[in-house]
């Protein structure tokens, strides 16, 4: 089934009609109602008149997620806080998180779009759907809650953890399709597995899961264990949540949404945009969006687009799995985390130097983070409990500021490998 | 009164006593105390040595994190009763010790400690006759 058929099936020519005059109007209102964006387009000589259409796309400068920090909370929005009826947040690359704000029309459209994605799936209305993704400021739950309401499916609004309870609910309530990321998808399978759970009692049948890189060996893995079908969603925060691309049943590649969000891909270095099939950043300008249109955003995921009509009959855009990242953001538990958020904590403690390192390893199926700390001179006790207070001190922060645990391991001085050119922050032990 | 006591972080990884133990000794340091307090992550050596401004300076040269603290040693006889004794004597005064490491030595031991206040420490000790050992006499121990 598709859910908006004139649309997902539109011929390239009509959604390019449409992506222009979408364009057009959303360049006129960002202009008009947001100095920071009307200075930028004026400094390469810009007017809101001089865009067309998406042939003109490329003329337009850059957003980043500098802009929306130093933006910070609603510079960037176009509409009065009047028109504005939720906020979401989500991690900066320093301590300030980063807001994004949504109008009634721009909620109507997110759930749209996470309806088209949920039918991709192959999710209908007499699903009964698992929301195992977090509920609050992360857009993961109520993204996924809307749209599925949307389409008429039944919400079991569970959040994330306590997986007992999701798996008692799972047998209990008849559960038919399960959203999380698929980290905590495979952590499930395992507590089931650990309880004896007798699957085909189950009436699990699709996974849609996101929010963290997974690869295709993973699937395989959670399609085995689960013994269901696992679709990839894509989103972020900035643009919409998910919902922003996701798969369809035949699994190859993730049709983006591009009638609301319009992509390009560029080469990260020299910012050109790329030939059709080639490898580079992900960018999105938003078309339709009204709390906080986003103008060439450069999302940093590194992926390539498929303009072939796809096997399901539609012709969205499609985008692959992200190979990377063009920049040093960690995705941990489907939380975003930056070393310079890291560093902004070590800054912040009088006695610690910000020399570390960030260590992540897949213990099982659940991501774990270390953060190795030199013990400097100036903050050496004498006293354990002062070194074990010291240390409990940095989590308790990173965990204020990052929203995930961390372990911190107190080492020697000068230990932590110093580079000559730029220092190494991270190991990344995970086979993703 | 005030001993001068070395106090090493360390983590936990073999070899590295090891490695502060032939630094003393090549410059000429003599060890006349030791403790090891460990956690499962690291651990600190606390050490009385022979000329501790310049053992401070050789371990600071091969990067180790190091600190003076001040810490206090007293001689009680080897007997049954006599730690208890001097023990009491602080918590009587509401002194509290933070940790404290002791050896004997035939008719009496040295016991080194730290206490939460050393002045109050010092003074209720000395005021009952307790035996402090002299940081002079300690270091050639």
């Amino acid at each position: 089934m598709i859910w908006n058929e004139k649309i997902e099936c539109a011929s390239r020519e009509d959604m390019e009609a449409i992506q222009s005059e979408r364009l057009c109007e959303t360049v006129k209102r960002i202009y008009h109602n947001v100095p920071a964006y009307r200075k930028k387009m004026q400094e390469v000589g810009l007017t809101a008149y001089d865009i067309h259409g998406i042939s003109d796309l490329h003329k337009l400068p850059f957003t980043i997620k500098t802009d929306l920090r130093d933006n910070y909370p609603y510079g960037l929005f176009t509409v009065p806080m009047s028109e504005i009826v939720r906020l979401h947040a989500s991690s900066g690359t320093t301590g300030k998180p980063i807001v994004v704000g949504y109008t009634r029309k721009d909620i109507q459209m997110w759930a749209e779009v996470v309806s088209r994605s949920l039918t991709m799936a192959g999710v209908h209305r007499n699903d009964i759907v698992q929301i195992a993704y977090g509920y609050g400021l992360f857009t993961g739950g109520l993204g996924l809650h809307y749209g599925t309401e949307n389409l008429g499916a039944s919400v079991i609004p569970i959040s994330g953890g306590n997986t007992h309870k999701q798996i008692q609910l799972m047998e209990d309530f008849g559960s038919s399709v399960l959203c999380c990321t698929p980290s905590y998808a495979l952590n499930i399978a395992e507590v089931m597995r650990e309880m004896k759970v007798d699957m085909k009692k189950l009436k699990l049948r699709v996974g849609v899961f996101g929010a963290e890189p997974w690869s295709e060996a993973m699937r395989k893995d959670i399609e085995t264990k689960l013994g269901i079908k696992a679709i990839d969603i894509y989103g972020l925060s900035e643009i919409v949540g998910p919902g922003v691309s996701c798969e369809c049943e035949h699994q190859c590649g993730m049709h983006i949404n591009e009638d609301h969000f319009l992509p390009e891909i560029i080469n990260p270095e020299t910012l050109e945009p790329m030939a059709p099939g080639e490898i580079g950043e992900l960018v999105f300008t938003t078309i339709t969006k009204e709390g906080i249109p986003l103008i060439r955003y450069r999302t940093r995921d590194l992926t390539r687009l498929i303009y072939d009509k796809c096997a399901c009959g539609r012709t969205l855009v499609r985008m692959e799995k992200c190979k990377g990242r063009s920049d040093d953001m960690l995705i941990i538990r489907g939380v975003n985390v930056f070393p310079s958020q890291v560093e902004s904590v070590l800054l912040s403690i009088s006695e610690v130097e910000p020399h570390y390192l960030i260590i992540v390893d897949r213990e099982g199926t659940l991501d774990k983070m270390s953060l190795m700390v030199e013990v400097q001179e100036q903050f050496f006790s004498d006293e354990i409990k002062k070194l074990e207070d010291l240390r409990m001190k940095i989590a308790r922060r990173l965990d204020s500021v990052l929203g995930i645990s961390v372990n911190v391991k107190l080492v020697e001085p000068k230990t932590i490998e110093r580079t000559a050119g730029k220092a190494k922050r991270v190991i990344d032990n995970r086979k993703i | 009164m005030l001993i001068k006591q070395l106090s090493i972080f360390l983590e936990n990884k073999s070899g590295r006593l090891n490695e502060v133990s032939q630094i003393l000794g090549s410059n000429g340091i003599n060890m006349s105390a030791f403790s090891v307090a460990d956690t499962s992550e690291f651990g600190i050596l606390r050490l009385i040595v022979s000329d501790p401004e310049l053992a401070c300076k050789v371990l600071r040269e091969n990067q180790f994190s190091v600190s003076l603290t001040d810490v206090v040693c007293l001689n009680c006889p080897n007997e049954p009763g006599a730690l208890a004794k001097t023990l009491e004597i602080l918590s009587d005064n509401k002194v509290s010790i933070a940790y404290l490491y002791a050896y004997s030595m035939g008719d009496s031991a040295n016991v080194v400690l730290k206490p939460d206040q050393m002045e109050q420490c010092i003074k209720v000790l000395q005021a009952n006759k307790v035996d402090l050992v002299k940081a002079s006499e300690l270091y050639k121990i």
